[in-house]
């Protein structure tokens, strides 16, 4: 089982499709795995009042952020059998189109990744002090909050 | 006791500052908060939480110690 202290999960920009399938392929040599689970947070053009949104400009309280991340994988490998878990989000401009959120869990069987990345998804999404700031295409704004 | 106040996402924007050192005497985060707000106006309204030191705490919660206090708008990760 793969334990680590915290860590930085930030990436400055959106998480490259190269990234993530690079991230996939480390995974080919772990062979006690036989189910991954991933989940890519892409940023949304949403229309608001006949205004698209172009891209978000994420920021963070890093510290506190981090040590988020890493109480939620700590409880996450205590509550499911996984072999191990990788957490990416952005920092930064993120376009719409692009991934902002990388979450990839691995584990013997099927079932548990199921369980697994829905529950880290929504604990990013409940504890994780980030905060976006989603531009439009005549350059004004407005914040995100997570429903 | 000094304070290391903190702001971020729309809090910032708020108060066109993202960090400043306060002093106070001991006080509980309502009372801080009412502060802050005669001084930054346009907190007022905000919906927010706030961290010290990195954990989230009650508005009732009494600060007697240095600490650094962030305040913390709606998240939006993911």
């Amino acid at each position: 089982m793969e334990k680590k202290k915290p860590k930085n999960v930030f990436i400055q920009g959106a998480i490259s499709p190269e990234f993530i399938g690079t991230s996939i392929a480390k995974h080919q040599t772990k062979t006690s795995i036989g189910a991954h689970n991933i989940f890519l947070g892409q940023v949304r053009a949403d229309e608001i009042d006949g205004k698209v949104i172009t891209a978000i400009n994420y920021t963070a309280y890093d510290e506190m952020a981090n040590q988020k991340f890493y109480e939620i994988r700590e409880t996450t490998f205590a509550k499911f059998d996984l072999t191990c878990m990788h957490i990416y989000h952005s920092l930064g401009t993120v376009k719409a189109g692009e991934i902002c959120l990388f979450v990839f869990v691995s584990s013997p069987r099927r079932k548990v990744v199921f369980e697994a990345l829905e529950y880290v998804v929504e604990a990013i999404k409940a504890d994780v002090p980030v905060f976006g700031k989603e531009i439009f295409e005549d350059q004004t704004h407005q914040w995100k909050q997570n429903s | 006791m000094q304070l290391t106040i903190r702001y971020f996402g729309m809090l910032a924007e708020a108060t066109a500052i993202t960090e400043e050192q306060l002093q106070t005497e001991a006080c509980s985060v309502s009372q801080l908060l009412e502060k802050l707000k005669i001084q930054y106006p346009k907190l007022s309204g905000k919906d927010f939480k706030v961290a010290i030191n990195q954990q989230l705490v009650a508005h009732n919660h009494i600060i007697n110690t240095e600490a650094e206090v962030a305040l913390l708008p709606p998240f939006a990760g993911g």
